[in-house]
């Protein structure tokens, strides 16, 4: 007798579509000649120093379990960069949680706060995760579609008109993938007087925060504003961070949840149970990109800065609106003009030109008529992916 | 230090627009910004980093560290102008710590870097001692290694 095991499948699971990227990803993988500007991570490897810590780390023979929290030295360095970037203040004993990655910080975040049916406030175009992760913690998403008009930022009127007697939680992401937005202080400032007006608690994922551009020349720094540090705010906030993007250590798979001792305690919670802990290999890299890191992160920036340039630059001589993205190392041109769905045009450029972006849909239905490049790329591929792109939508 | 002074330590060979592109302003810009410099000799010259080792030549390379007696007018500077002045040397700073100058001293042959070193260093009045160290192999020269890493394999496409 043969099994269905279709209908073995826990029905939100069953439930979750595939991810778009996923479907791209397939058409792209075992092609050499296609330039790839479809990745979401740093083109750099763990600056050195980073690496030979955690090398040392195993020279010591350090291959045990931490403390569920994570290793307390790697939370007080946490602690202490945190308040210098953020200008929050987490207790290191029991505020801070050490996870394999944001992604799973965000995962402990919505089990530990939902109840089945509870709402997720979230705004898309956004990280593919989101959505998912709300919906395997039994939660319902609901996503607010931010528009390429307002350079993607979310508009505190429609969270809103968004908020229901079921709103839980507000979901953030700025600087955002994949639209590389960054939120104005003033929308900010409303969205938490919301939160706090309505009761309802902020997952604030800023693993972008470090990335940001601002100035004539594109290469200073835009003082990054965290919601946890707001009036009142740091009571009902969960920041999220990590070290992939600004350290370029996303193999090393190593986050961090900041939020007051309850909701630690409740993350920790299940973290403790479905993962035990972070890799100490990791958090003892972690530990020498915090105290030691400044320099080599400022380097990574400037690279991207100055691809940003590039690139904005280059869409602009090609006659491709695309808005000045603040932070991230993203860009996401609007491509309606050329009478293409972003999925047929990143298809299309794909087959044309052996350039690869991804379709803005991939990132929910508001990021349609957009497609995400990443800038993340060596300045000479990026050079020659411009060249084929300005080919393709001359043609268009 | 400025973002174009950056750019052009890791690579001088980028064209005015090239570096314009990177650095979000016009060519024209930059090349009234680099003529500022050199005239003000925050930009001394331009050079390629070469690895002598692939390359045919034989030529030797010293690190001299040299002990100075300080002049009551002026300091180590007059007699540092004097020793960098030499053609052989092709670098020389004033340190501190245990000696004074570190001077990189270039030659043909280990000869004439040693004949460099007890004819015309040691003699010069205020020079009071030197050690001279060959250099063998080069890992790093200004900021570039010798052997660079592979490139990093990410997955074409990620979230």
């Amino acid at each position: 007798m043969s099994i269905d095991l279709n209908s073995k499948i826990a029905t939100q699971v069953a439930a979750i579509p595939r991810s778009g990227i996923r479907d791209f990803f397939e058409l792209v993988q075992g092609r050499d000649d296609v330039i790839s500007l479809g990745v979401g991570e740093p083109d750099f490897s763990a600056p050195w120093h980073i690496r030979e810590a955690a090398i040392y780390s195993l020279e010591q023979g350090e291959t045990s379990y931490t403390s569920n929290l994570g290793l307390l030295s790697l939370r007080k360095s946490i602690s202490k960069y945190v308040t210098r970037q953020f200008d929050v203040t987490y207790d290191p004993e029991k505020e801070v949680l050490v996870t394999v990655g944001v992604s799973e910080a965000l995962d402990l975040a919505c089990r530990a706060l939902l109840n089945p049916g509870d709402e997720v406030i979230y705004h898309e175009p956004c990280y593919v995760s989101y959505s998912p992760s709300i919906i395997m913690a039994y939660g319902k998403a609901v996503a607010i579609q931010t528009k390429v008009e307002d350079e993607f930022i979310l508009k505190a009127e429609d969270v809103a008109a968004a908020i229901t007697d079921k709103t839980r939680v507000i979901m953030l992401n700025f600087p955002t993938n994949p639209t590389g937005a960054v939120e104005p202080i003033e929308e900010l400032e409303k969205i938490a007087k919301l939160a706090i007006e309505h009761d309802l608690i902020v997952i604030s994922d800023e693993i972008y925060s470090e990335l940001t551009y601002t100035g004539d020349d594109g290469m200073s720094r835009i003082d990054h504003i965290s919601i946890a540090s707001l009036p009142d705010m740091r009571e009902r906030t969960i920041l999220l961070h990590g070290f992939s993007k600004a350290y370029a250590m996303t193999g090393f798979r190593l986050g961090y949840a900041c939020a007051p001792n309850i909701l630690t305690e409740a993350m920790m919670k299940i973290h403790q149970y479905s993962m035990l802990c972070a890799p100490i290999m990791s958090q003892k890299a972690a530990i020498e990109a915090l105290e030691n890191g400044d320099a080599e992160m400022e380097n990574m920036r400037k690279a991207y800065a100055q691809r940003r340039n590039l690139l904005l630059k280059r869409f602009k001589e090609m006659g491709v609106p695309c808005f000045s993205p603040g932070g991230a190392f993203y860009a996401f041109p609007d491509i309606r003009k050329f009478g293409l769905s972003s999925h047929d045009f990143a298809m299309k450029l794909l087959e044309e030109e052996s350039v690869a972006v991804v379709p803005g849909t991939a990132f929910g239905k508001a990021g349609e008529g957009c497609v995400r490049a990443c800038y993340a790329t060596a300045y000479d591929k990026l050079e020659i992916a411009l060249d084929r792109i300005e080919a393709f939508v001359g043609r268009l | 230090m400025e973002a174009l002074l950056e750019l052009l330590q890791q690579n001088a060979r980028l064209t005015n627009s090239e570096l314009a592109d990177r650095l979000g302003t016009t060519a024209e810009a930059v090349a009234a910004r680099i003529a500022a410099f050199e005239v003000e000799k925050t930009i001394l010259g331009y050079n390629a980093v070469i690895d002598p080792d692939k390359t045919e030549s034989s030529d030797v390379s010293a690190l001299i560290e040299v002990r100075l007696r300080p002049e009551r007018e002026g300091g180590f500077d007059h007699i540092a102008e004097r020793i960098a002045k030499f053609g052989q040397v092709t670098s020389c700073y004033l340190m501190s710590g245990g000696y004074d100058l570190a001077i990189i001293v270039e030659g043909p042959d280990l000869r004439e870097v040693a004949s460099f070193v007890s004819e015309k260093l040691s003699t010069i009045d205020g020079v009071l001692s030197t050690t001279t160290h060959f250099q063998l192999k080069v890992y790093k020269q200004a900021g570039f290694l010798a052997e660079t890493e592979n490139e990093l394999t990410r997955l074409p496409v990620t979230p």
